[in-house]
């Protein structure tokens, strides 16, 4: 966990990886065919705050209680990712963050690659601020999971699986 | 307690035993070895620790103030703060919000604080349907059954009894069999529940009051679809779980998933800031896009008092409002492991901490019951992620209960027979083992007559019947001739003016008048490490009537003690202790009985005798002395629970070590016996089942053979009575007189 090998976002792919949760790194040219690849329709998606990618049309960008009900895939804007715990940041927001990132059974964070941090202090002194400012957020770690049923299952109440999207500044990665 | 009372509960230990023993030793074993291996992996573990306690206790120290502050910076975002004196008054309340609203149904997160105000019968009197949307918690609400576990709440249940109850309750198209197809029936039952839900209530794990921020620690998503999906959510908190800032969330966060299941972190951790800014998920309205609403969303946090201003100004009660809920000590507690929650009683809380906690909100009554399931073996101490010290509080809760009892009963027998400081209403069963130097006193100087008196059918009927000493365990044979005779008619070996060392070994009462053999093994094992022995007339350590939570006898017996040894430790002799429980008493529960000074001189001179032989070993001091591995025999070690908080096991497994022994250890809690635990009629099957899981990791192929070692007096007697091979002491196997094999 605290084992210092290798850079930071080196470390949060190892603690994903022991999470069982796949990441994907992209640069901007190559956002819309990686997020094609990995969800499933009917995807809702609600609008990423990154000046370099935005929801590609086959994502349901305005989302309804009936069509996140019915999707399967749902994509949001992760603000943090901690490398310590492969946890992402998930701000809520009036547009339904929140609940795009909880119903569907596979939840696609997306996160800027500068934004993931080295541990768990660093990532809530940042937090603070927001917090008093009003703001939520949600530090999730893996999917939802439980063990009261006997044996650990995946998909208890939110996602069976989750799928982190790293977003590179472009040009640092061949596609 | 009267023989009946006694009965009834043994029979209600057995059938927990029985029915949910299987259950919860499976998980609370799991979560348990999960937090051992995910502290591991932590870098600082104890500084995070040490991070965590000073944050609760300046919190619990500026609790009025922040108070004031979170009232303020929750009203200030939109909610509604309502401080609730005691448990009706928090009904009120929430009925009240849930009449405003015309509640129909209210979904849930479990909160033990709800199940401490017993909200659901409140509501559900008025009409509203109440939803347990954790799952487990869920799977209780259908059984209509009570939480056996903080965390877990159903750990008690099998998976084949949760899906005989859902298939008898839900009669679905297919019965359902495993765990993946419970909890998607489970899901989507739940998910229409909470679809059509008018209000939503969560408990708080931590509050923030620099920004009002509520802190959820979960797995399953539940609470964030409770606190979300309606548009009115109710947080209920005891007063407690409010921290400073924001800031002050990130030791906890490490600490309480590794602390409690053994995960490194749950799934989620909500930080919501409500009212949220998460639009309402209004299925009535299902094309509206969320982007288009404009919610007018209701937050009140009902923050509850209901006892706990009260213990912050209690001085020994205080310390459980550190407590973050996260069930480290009850995972860790043998007694735990074998029946689980339900043995514990309580109204609410269960397990480890929860004799304060109920002693604390529901009264000492609450807290009485099975209070005497805690041994003391301290296990729980170093998994509490916030330093309580359980064990002490379950004394003091004792002692209180002590104090509460018939002053009638009893007392033309014990008068004459304790030469104690209690008031009358003490039970006998205690009294009598709290006294346990005197009956030794008295039956070393009768053997062998008292042995063959005591070992007579009558007299154990007697005793079983007025004192509740089971039967079926054998009593500690007394030696005619103490260690201290002993020592006195043989005098020293090593002359003191030539002795490198010179040590002052503690004669516990069960070393000198039952197994002096282990105290005869002390003295020639540091008499051959040139070490000069002696051996003061310096009494009982208090151990035995704290364990029986008669504190007042424990302090004179302490004053004495450290009145019998000053004269040596002025001297710079070190004081070398066998058995384990009497160093830490010297280590740990001093503190609480002698002042500051007596406490930290003894603590810093006394050590235990493996400690202290590794000590004199490491400075290169010649061992040819001692029976070394190869002329010994290899061996089966079992250390001692106590031993084991203080981090002395390692000392033990060292000195083998170097000595050339083949050693296997043991890895279970705690053996079972616990000094006067396993003696106990209403306890001795639980302690027999405690034992069993010692005793399977000795009868295994590789153990089977090997000799029985066991640092604690306790533990020997058990491993005896479980394995049917005499079990002895580490320094017994290093006595160059050793006579086994």
């Amino acid at each position: 966990m605290s084992v210092d090998t290798g850079s930071v976002p080196e470390r949060f792919e190892a603690a994903l990886a022991d999470l069982d949760v796949t990441v994907t790194y992209t640069d901007p040219a190559g956002f819309d065919r990686t997020l094609e690849r990995i969800a499933r329709e009917p995807a809702v998606g609600t609008s990423l705050p990154f000046s370099s990618v935005s929801l590609p049309d086959w994502v349901n960008g305005e989302p309804t209680p009936r069509s996140l009900d019915s999707a399967v895939t749902g994509i949001t804007a992760a603000s943090i990712g901690i490398a310590d715990y492969g946890s992402v940041v998930l701000p809520a927001t009036p547009a339904g963050a929140e609940q795009v990132s909880l119903f569907p059974d596979l939840h696609v964070a997306v996160l800027r690659e500068a934004d993931i941090v080295a541990n768990m202090p660093t990532a809530i002194a940042r937090l603070g601020p927001e917090l008093r400012d009003g703001g939520s957020a949600i530090i999730a770690t893996g999917p939802s999971a439980t063990a009261d049923m006997g044996s650990l299952v995946r998909g208890a109440h939110g996602p069976k699986d989750v799928h982190v999207v790293v977003l590179e500044p472009s040009g640092e990665r061949d596609e | 307690m009267s023989e009946t009372d006694r009965r009834a509960k043994a029979d209600r230990i057995r059938r927990l035993l029985e029915t949910e023993g299987d259950a919860v030793e499976a998980n609370t074993l799991g979560f348990n070895q999960g937090r051992y291996d995910s502290v591991a992996d932590l870098e600082d573990y104890e500084a995070l620790k040490d991070e965590a306690r000073a944050i609760k206790e300046d919190a619990i120290e500026r609790l009025p103030e922040l108070i004031d502050r979170v009232t303020e910076t929750v009203e200030e975002n939109g909610g509604t703060v309502y401080l609730a004196d005691d448990a009706a008054d928090a009904n009120r309340y929430i009925r009240e919000v849930a009449a405003d609203r015309e509640a129909e149904r209210l979904v849930k997160s479990k909160s033990m604080t709800s199940e401490e105000l017993e909200i659901n019968e409140a509501l559900e009197r008025d009409g509203v349907d109440v939803v347990e949307t954790d799952l487990g918690e869920w799977v209780l609400q259908v059984a209509a059954e009570s939480p056996s576990h903080i965390v877990a709440p159903a750990i008690h249940k099998s998976r084949e009894e949760i899906a005989d109850l859902f298939n008898e309750r839900f009669d679905p198209d297919e019965p359902l069999e495993t765990a993946a197809e419970l909890t998607q029936f489970a899901r989507e039952r739940l998910g229409e529940l909470i679809a059509d839900a008018d209000v939503g209530m969560t408990g708080a794990n931590f509050i923030t009051a620099d920004s009002g921020t509520i802190a959820l620690v979960t797995s399953e998503g539940n609470a964030r679809k409770s606190a979300v999906v309606p548009d009115t959510h109710v947080a209920v908190a005891g007063v407690e779980k409010i921290v400073p800032a924001v800031e002050d969330l990130a030791p906890f966060i490490e600490l309480i998933g590794r602390s409690g299941t053994g995960q490194d972190i749950t799934s989620y951790v909500s930080l919501l800031t409500p009212p949220v800014e998460s639009p309402v998920v209004d299925f009535d309205d299902p094309d509206v896009a969320f982007a288009d609403r404009d919610d007018d969303r209701e937050f009140h946090l009902v923050l509850i008092d209901n006892g706990r201003m009260a213990m912050r100004e209690d001085d020994q009660l205080r310390e459980t409002l550190y407590c973050i809920r996260c069930s480290a000590c009850a995972n860790s507690c043998a007694n735990f492991q074998s029946v689980g929650g339900h043995a514990f009683g309580g109204e609410t809380y269960t397990g480890g901490i929860a004799t304060g906690w109920e002693a604390g909100v529901h009264g000492q009554e609450s807290a009485a019951e099975f209070n005497d399931l805690c041994t003391g073996c301290t296990r729980c101490v170093n998994a509490c992620p916030v330093n309580i010290d359980i064990p002490w509080l379950n004394t003091v809760v004792r002692d209180r209960i002590n104090r509460d009892g018939d002053e009638s009963r009893f007392e033309f027998v014990y008068e004459e027979l304790v030469p104690d400081d209690e008031p009358g209403g003490v039970d006998l069963q205690k009294r009598l083992f709290g006294n346990y130097e005197t009956l030794a006193k008295l039956g070393s100087a009768t053997a062998p007559v008292s042995n063959w008196l005591a070992s007579l059918g009558p007299a154990r009927t007697l005793l079983e019947r007025v004192a509740g000493i089971d039967s079926r365990r054998p009593l500690p044979e007394f030696e005619r001739e103490t260690l201290r005779d002993w020592y006195d008619n043989r005098g020293s070996r090593t002359e003191s003016a030539d002795a490198d060392r010179e040590v002052v070994l503690y004669p516990d009462t069960y070393t000198n008048y039952v197994d002096v053999d282990r105290g005869k093994a002390a003295v020639r094992v540091l008499e051959a490490l040139d070490v000069h022995v002696r051996i003061p007339d310096v009494g009982e350590s208090g151990r035995a009537p704290l364990s029986q939570g008669m504190i007042a006898t424990a302090e004179e017996q302490a004053s004495r003690v450290y009145d019998a040894l000053a004269e040596h430790v002025d001297a710079d002799r070190d004081v070398v202790v066998i058995e384990p429980s009497d160093l830490a008493m010297f280590r740990r529960e001093y503190e609480k009985l002698l002042p500051a000074g007596p406490f930290e001189r003894l603590r810093d001179d006394s050590y235990e005798i493996l400690e202290y032989v590794y000590g004199v070993l490491a400075n290169e001091c010649d061992a040819a002395g001692l029976r070394s591995g190869t002329d010994g025999p290899p061996i089966a070690y079992h250390s001692h629970c106590q031993q084991r908080t203080l981090e002395l096991d390692r000392y033990t497994r060292a000195v083998f070590e170097d000595l050339g022994y083949d050693v296997v250890e043991s890895d279970v809690e705690c053996c079972g016996m616990a000094g006067s635990f396993g003696y106990k009629r209403e306890y001795y099957e639980l302690s027999m089942d405690v034992g069993d899981r010692l005793a399977e990791q000795f009868t295994e192929p590789e153990t089977r053979d090997r000799l029985v070692v066991a640092s604690g007096t306790s533990c020997e007697d058990q491993l005896g009575d479980l394995l049917d091979r005499e079990a002895v002491h580490p320094i017994q196997v290093l006595d160059p007189r050793a006579r086994f094999v």
